[in-house]
């Protein structure tokens, strides 16, 4: 579980976050959801360490990240896995190798062990054998969501962050992907935060909605209650488009 | 773009480059690669460029100079002090900040735009240290040999005009070679050209490690890179010529 106490943060006097809190539960796709710019990536960002926070708390069952020393952060992230807006692959390694670089860099097993761990990550997120040999930028842009994901689990992690999982997928691809996120959260029992502002995704797999608004938590809650808010801000987030619009009026 | 917080972070990402590998088996891996892509890499140009200044360095000395009162190793000897002295090292290395400098900032510039470096950070992994000492760490112990070699390699060159020309004789040009040599300018312009190397590949590394945006900022990073670098080289030549030559 992390829990996001009250947290500020500012580039240059541009206050991006504003008292955000937030609970995110273990084996659940918890999602961030928002308006381009509202600041769904310096929160997910924050949340790890990536950025320093102005003000407030984060977090991990109770360890709180801003206290923590370089070096504690470090070992922190050890149970973190994340998946990059743009997959974010090593592009001088095969599929195989980036699969197996966080397991050669941490893990304290054969090599053996580490290729049938990276091979095993991969046949879970249903990457043929032909790729593995691969650079990324030879692979379409589905399979290094894939590739990203294995990587990002190859070490087991407690808590999975993915920023846009589907940014740059056509509708099918972005459903299997996002299923592939939820199962592997409940098998595994990660604690997942997804950024999305695609709707489709959030029907699909949200959870625990957290709605970040210019920066605020504008509300937070479940897929079943969002068509039935009473909150100007999220109503034209969700029903920006036609087709949610017909399914409000179908449903009224 | 402040000339002193530039230099304190660039200090701050040195101390974080500058310690043990978290794995020196990926140290290991990661390096006889940069010790090829910086170092036998760079010999094409090395060779190119000192035989050709070598040769052209030769026959300016003599066509200059003809003065019936100077001796005739004279010529060789101007030629051998200068790729000694400074071409070897400083020119050498002006050059190689522009072929390396720009291919390490733009390298770790392109990983730091598409988020591999966070990537790296998030794995808990030290990147500064895992991108960059490798290739600090090849880039110095290359240096050395491609001073040598393009001192072997300008020498020749000034040979070479001996024997395809009327303009000075190879008996000439290798007495002045060999006339009064002093060991310590090879030793100066090696330690001059180790300061360098580290400075190039650093200073590189920095200006890539730090790029913001997109893939125009990478090019901007590279250019500042080189430009940098470039600078810092005279700047530093100047200071050790001063503490070691005076
Ligand atoms: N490193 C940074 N330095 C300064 N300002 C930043 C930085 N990162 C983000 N911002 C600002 O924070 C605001 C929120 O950006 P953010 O990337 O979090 O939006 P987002 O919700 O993720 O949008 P998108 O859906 O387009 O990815 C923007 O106004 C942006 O200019
Ligand atoms: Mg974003």
């Amino acid at each position: 579980m992390i829990e996001v106490k009250h947290v500020d943060k500012s580039f240059d006097g541009n206050h991006v976050l504003k008292n955000v809190s937030a609970v995110f539960e273990d084996g659940k796709t918890n999602m961030i959801i928002g308006a381009s710019g509202s600041g769904k990536t310096v929160l997910m960002k924050s949340i790890i360490g990536l950025h320093r926070i102005d003000n407030g708390q984060i977090e991990y069952d109770g360890r709180n990240l801003p206290d923590m020393r370089m070096k504690e952060i470090r070992l922190l992230r050890r149970e973190v896995g994340m998946l990059f807006q743009g997959s974010a692959l090593f592009d001088s390694m095969t599929v195989l190798e980036n699969v197996m670089y966080p397991l050669e860099m941490f893990a304290d097993t054969t090599k053996e062990e580490m290729e049938a761990r990276a091979r095993y990550c991969l046949q879970h997120v249903d990457l043929k054998e032909q790729s593995y040999g691969l650079p990324p930028s030879e692979i379409s842009g589905g399979m290094q969501k894939r590739v990203a994901i294995a990587r990002a689990i190859a070490l087991q992690p407690k808590y999975l962050f993915c920023d846009e999982p589907n940014s740059g997928l056509d509708p099918k691809t972005s459903l299997i992907i996002d299923r592939l996120i939820h199962d592997i959260t409940v098998e595994f029992n990660i604690t997942t935060i997804i950024n999305s502002h695609d709707m489709n995704s959030v029907m699909e797999i949200g959870e625990n909605i957290i709605f970040i608004n210019k920066g605020e938590k504008a509300w937070q809650g479940s897929k079943d209650d969002i068509f039935h808010v009473d909150n100007q801000d999220l109503n034209d987030f969700v029903f920006a488009s036609e087709l949610y619009k017909k399914v409000k009026k179908a449903n009224a | 773009m402040n000339i002193f917080q530039d230099t304190g972070k660039y200090v701050l990402l040195m101390r974080r480059v500058l310690v043990q590998p978290d794995r020196w088996r990926m140290f290991f891996r990661q390096f006889p690669k940069e010790l090829e892509k910086l170092g036998l890499q760079s010999l094409p140009i090395v060779i190119i460029i000192s035989v050709f200044i070598g040769a052209i360095m030769t026959i300016q000395t003599k066509l200059n100079t003809e003065n019936p009162l100077l001796p005739t190793y004279s010529t060789g000897l101007v030629t051998r002090d200068t790729l000694l002295l400074e071409f070897s090292s400083t020119i050498l290395c002006l050059i190689l900040a522009g072929k390396i400098g720009s291919n390490i900032a733009s390298e770790i510039g392109t990983m730091r735009i598409t988020e591999q470096i966070d990537a790296l950070e998030i794995m808990g992994v030290n990147s500064a240290n895992f991108l960059i000492l490798p290739k600090i760490a090849a880039f110095v112990i290359m240096m050395p040999f491609l001073v040598i070699f393009s001192m072997a390699v300008g020498l020749s060159g000034g040979y070479l005009v001996g024997v395809f020309s009327d303009i000075i004789t190879t008996a000439d040009y290798l007495l002045g070679i060999q006339y009064a040599f002093i060991p310590y300018y090879v030793f100066y312009s090696l330690v001059k050209s180790l300061v360098f190397a580290f400075l190039i590949s650093s200073v590189a590394a920095f200006y890539g490690y730090y790029a913001v945006g997109g893939a125009l900022d990478v090019g901007k990073a590279s250019t500042n890179a080189v430009v940098n670098s470039s600078i810092l080289i005279l700047f530093f030549n100047l200071l050790i010529t001063n503490l070691m030559l005076n």
